[in-house]
Formats: structure tokens, C-alpha cells, sequence
């Protein structure tokens, strides 16, 4: 794919945002495949034994949590030694690129007093907490 | 007098037995993606392993298709597997998010280094369109998984209308920026590599395309799919951004809005890794392969298939929903 318009071009925040994103989906996605891998070849004991998962994932989530026990919200943290929960890890870290890159900006937009845009930032990292924070449950 | 046939150089027979191959390839793949898990409809059948690997070659064709048919690989994904695999909605929910959202983090780093994705334009609209994601993502889990379904197909079957009648502009005529857009100096500038020139570019109407996002976002997180196909007609046929730009911004607006959903299908347990991680991967080399395969395959062609199989896959999900065809 061909670049379109010279780097320098483009606003620094912007360059910015491109370099943390850049980096943190690259480590993202080697976490995402190594913990699945350790997943699949079995080198942590998984909280639900993957060959009872065909009768279970056909069944609503609600369902499903009755009756593997598995965590909800963060409490995934607590049991990251079982295999299938590491597997988690990669994809949490996935998620939450878009949020480390946007806290890259604020200081950028704050010397150059850009207010609007120091509060849109603010506004989107505020609904990404919120709703990475788990206190929403359906 | 019989006509004779033009003697063809070997690079035009090569051309010609590769893109033979091709479609050959392409159309048994995704015959076998769609017919390997109706085979295995008891499902409990094939040894759990082997899902893992079907789901991963059913996205890797997805991957490839999704491309030159020009809409995300999330748009394919939840429909079809959603109709076609044993796996329960809200877990095929929470893996599309995480399909289209990895696929729009991949490209990210590449369009905001090109100008064709603009985080100026982007940060506005992604801010409405995640929150109303959350209320999405929060009521499709809370509804019956029949109305979800019933819904799902009515979004997907007017997702093929869609791609059946919608129009492009290239660049879209702004005469002025509206005042908001004015406030926030939404706009900026690229070089078409196409035509080799600077495009500077400014956009109109921003209060409808914020309301406009808030409708996209909320559809994004109840039906866990990419919103490319919606993204790109409201930034480029409403606000008047270049088409180009338009797609750069959409991918950047998506990536602010899935994270927001899948957080929220993340923390309700909706995210099995047997099902997003080989979804994730499988997607995403596809989509490698479509980018390469983009000069041999047919566009208009491939189009026309993804709109047949989402039109199937759609009236698959509407009889799923009503229990015609459970």
C-alpha cells in the first residue's frame, strides 16, 4: 500500500497517536497468539476443560456463566493462571490501545491550547472507563 | 473464413491459469466455511479442537473477500458465523467486535500517517457513537437472543439494500464549513496518489452527522459489527468528506467504538478466546491476502457474491429469529 502524503504533513498529535497505536497493537497481538498458543498446548490448566466448551457455547452468556463459574468484569485478574483466562489477556490489551493513545494527546492539545479538543479527549477516555470499568452490568 | 485465435504470451496464459485458480480457491472456500459447521450441526460431534481451525479458515476467506468487496470483515462476520456456526449470538457478538476492531487498529497507524484518516474529524464523532455503543452493547444482551436475531437480520438484509443502491462521490462539493465544524477546524488536506494532486478538504452538516453516529454507534454495539458499511456514506455523502478521507476516518472512528463495546461484552463474559482469538487471526491474514489479490480478483464480481451470501445469511438469521429454521 503506497504512503499518500509525506509524514511531516500531518498534525504531530496525529503522528503521535500513529506511533503509540502502531506499537501497542504490534505488542497486542504478539500477547494475543502466545497465550493462545500456551491455551491450545495446554501448559496452564484451564478453568473450563476446552472439550466440554461445544456443549456450552451454544447457551446465552448468562447461562454459561452459571454453569462453568467463569469471571466477570476484572475478576479475571485473580485467576490468570488457568490457561483459557490468560488467553484473555492479549485481547484485553486490544481493547485498550485506543485508550493509551488518546491519553498521549492531552498534552499535546493542552501547550497548544486547543480546549475543545482537550475536552473531547477527556469525553472519550471518560466512556472508555466507564465502560471498561465493569460498573455497567446488564 | 474461420477465424483464428490471437497465439497468447506466456505471462497472459500464467495470468489467466492463476486467476482460474483463484476463483476456483475462493469459491470452494467459502463453500466449505459455510458448509463445514452445517455438517456438523449436532456440534458436539467434532472434537473441540477442530473448531478452532473451521472458524479460523471460514475467516480467512472472509478476510479475503471483505477486501475488494470493500466493506470490514466485522460486517461479514457476525452475520455468518452467527447463522452458519453452533456458537450462541452474544459470544459471536463480542468476537465480531474484536475482528473489526483489530482490523481497524492494524490499519490505523498506516491511514493517520497518510492523511486519509483525520483524528480531528474523528475524535468528534467518536465520542457520541461510543457512548450510545455502550447502550447498545447493553441492550442487545439484555434483549431475547429471538428479537436480537429477528433484528440482526432485518440490519444485515438492509445492509445488502444498501450495498445494492448507495452512491460514492469522490470529492464532494463544501462550499463552507458549518460553524461547528468551523469551531473545531474540522478539516485538512492529502495527496491523492491517484491523480497526483494536494486535496484540501473541509466538512458540512455536522449536527446530523453527529446524530447520525449516535445511531451508528448504538447499531455497532447491540449487533457487534464493524460499521464501515454506514460510517463511510454519512462521513462522505452527509459531511461532504473526500471518499478516501471517508474510509481513513471511518477506520479511526470504529477503532474509539468497538473498544467501547467490547469492553462491555468483555466484562459480562462474552468473549470466549476459542472463539475471537482464531476469528482475530484468521481475519486478518485473509485480509492481508485480499490487499495482494486486489488487481486479480474482480471487484464488481466479488461484490455481487458478499451481497448474496450476506442476502442468505441475513434470511438465514430473520428464520433463526422467528423459528422457522432453528
Amino acid at each position: 500500500m503506497t504512503i499518500d502524503a509525506p509524514e511531516h504533513s500531518q498534525a504531530p498529535e496525529q503522528l503521535r497517536y500513529a506511533r503509540l497505536l502502531d506499537w501497542s497493537t504490534r505488542v497486542s497481538f504478539v500477547v494475543l497468539v502466545l497465550s493462545f498458543a500456551a491455551y491450545m498446548l495446554g501448559l496452564a490448566t484451564p478453568l473450563v476443560p476446552p472439550e466440554r466448551l461445544p456443549q456450552l457455547w451454544s447457551q446465552p452468556v448468562g447461562q454459561y456463566l452459571a454453569a462453568t463459574g467463569a469471571p466477570t468484569g476484572w475478576n479475571w485478574v485473580r485467576q490468570l493462571a488457568h490457561g483459557d483466562i490468560a488467553a484473555l489477556l492479549g485481547i484485553v490489551l486490544l481493547v485498550g490501545c485506543s485508550l493509551l493513545c488518546l491519553l498521549a494527546l492531552l498534552p499535546v492539545y493542552g501547550r497548544r491550547g486547543d480546549r475543545a479538543f482537550v475536552w473531547l479527549v477527556l469525553a472519550e477516555v471518560m466512556v472508555m472507563i466507564l465502560a471498561a470499568s465493569g460498573l455497567l452490568s446488564v | 473464413m474461420p477465424q483464428t485465435r490471437p497465439l497468447r504470451r506466456p505471462s497472459q496464459l500464467f495470468r489467466s491459469f492463476f486467476q482460474r485458480c483463484a476463483w476456483r480457491a475462493l469459491g470452494g472456500g467459502l463453500l466449505l466455511a459455510l458448509a463445514a459447521p452445517a455438517w456438523a450441526a449436532g456440534g458436539a460431534d467434532w472434537p473441540w479442537w477442530s473448531w478452532p481451525l473451521v472458524l479460523f479458515a471460514a475467516c480467512f476467506v472472509m478476510g479475503i473477500i471483505a477486501v475488494p468487496a470493500g466493506i470490514g470483515g466485522g460486517t461479514l462476520f457476525v452475520p455468518i458465523v452467527g447463522s452458519f456456526f453452533p456458537f450462541h449470538l452474544d459470544f459471536v457478538r463480542g468476537a465480531g467486535l474484536l475482528v473489526a476492531l483489530a482490523s481497524a487498529l492494524a490499519a490505523g497507524p498506516m491511514l493517520l500517517r497518510s492523511g486519509l484518516g483525520s483524528l480531528r474529524l474523528a475524535l468528534p464523532l467518536a465520542v457520541l457513537a461510543s457512548a450510545s455503543s455502550i447502550g447498545g452493547a447493553m441492550l442487545g444482551l439484555a434483549l431475547p437472543p429471538q428479537v436480537v436475531q429477528v433484528l440482526l437480520a432485518v440490519v444485515v438484509l438492509g445492509i445488502v439494500a444498501f450495498m445494492f443502491f448507495s452512491k460514492k462521490s469522490e470529492f464532494p462539493q463544501v462550499d463552507r464549513p458549518d460553524p461547528i465544524a468551523q469551531a473545531l477546524a474540522l478539516n485538512g488536506v492529502f495527496l491523492d496518489g491517484a491523480t497526483g494532486r494536494t486535496v484540501n478538504w473541509q466538512v458540512h452538516r455536522t449536527v446530523p452527522g453527529l446524530l447520525v453516529f449516535l445511531v451508528i454507534g448504538a447499531l455497532a454495539g447491540m449487533f457487534g459489527i464493524g460499521a464501515g458499511w454506514a460510517n463511510v456514506p454519512a462521513l462522505n455523502l452527509l459531511m461532504g468528506a473526500p471518499l478516501k478521507v471517508s474510509a481513513g476516518t471511518s477506520g479511526l472512528v470504529l477503532s474509539l467504538v468497538d473498544s467501547s463495546a467490547a469492553w462491555v461484552y468483555l466484562n459480562q463474559g462474552a468473549v470466549l478466546p476459542m472463539i475471537a482469538v482464531p476469528s482475530v487471526a484468521g481475519m486478518m491474514l485473509g485480509a492481508r491476502i485480499g490487499a495482494r489479490l486486489l488487481h486479480v480478483l474482480k471487484a464488481a464480481v466479488i461484490r455481487r457474491l458478499v451481497i448474496g451470501v450476506l442476502l442468505f445469511a441475513g434470511l438465514r438469521a430473520l428464520f433463526k429469529g422467528l423459528g422457522v429454521w432453528p
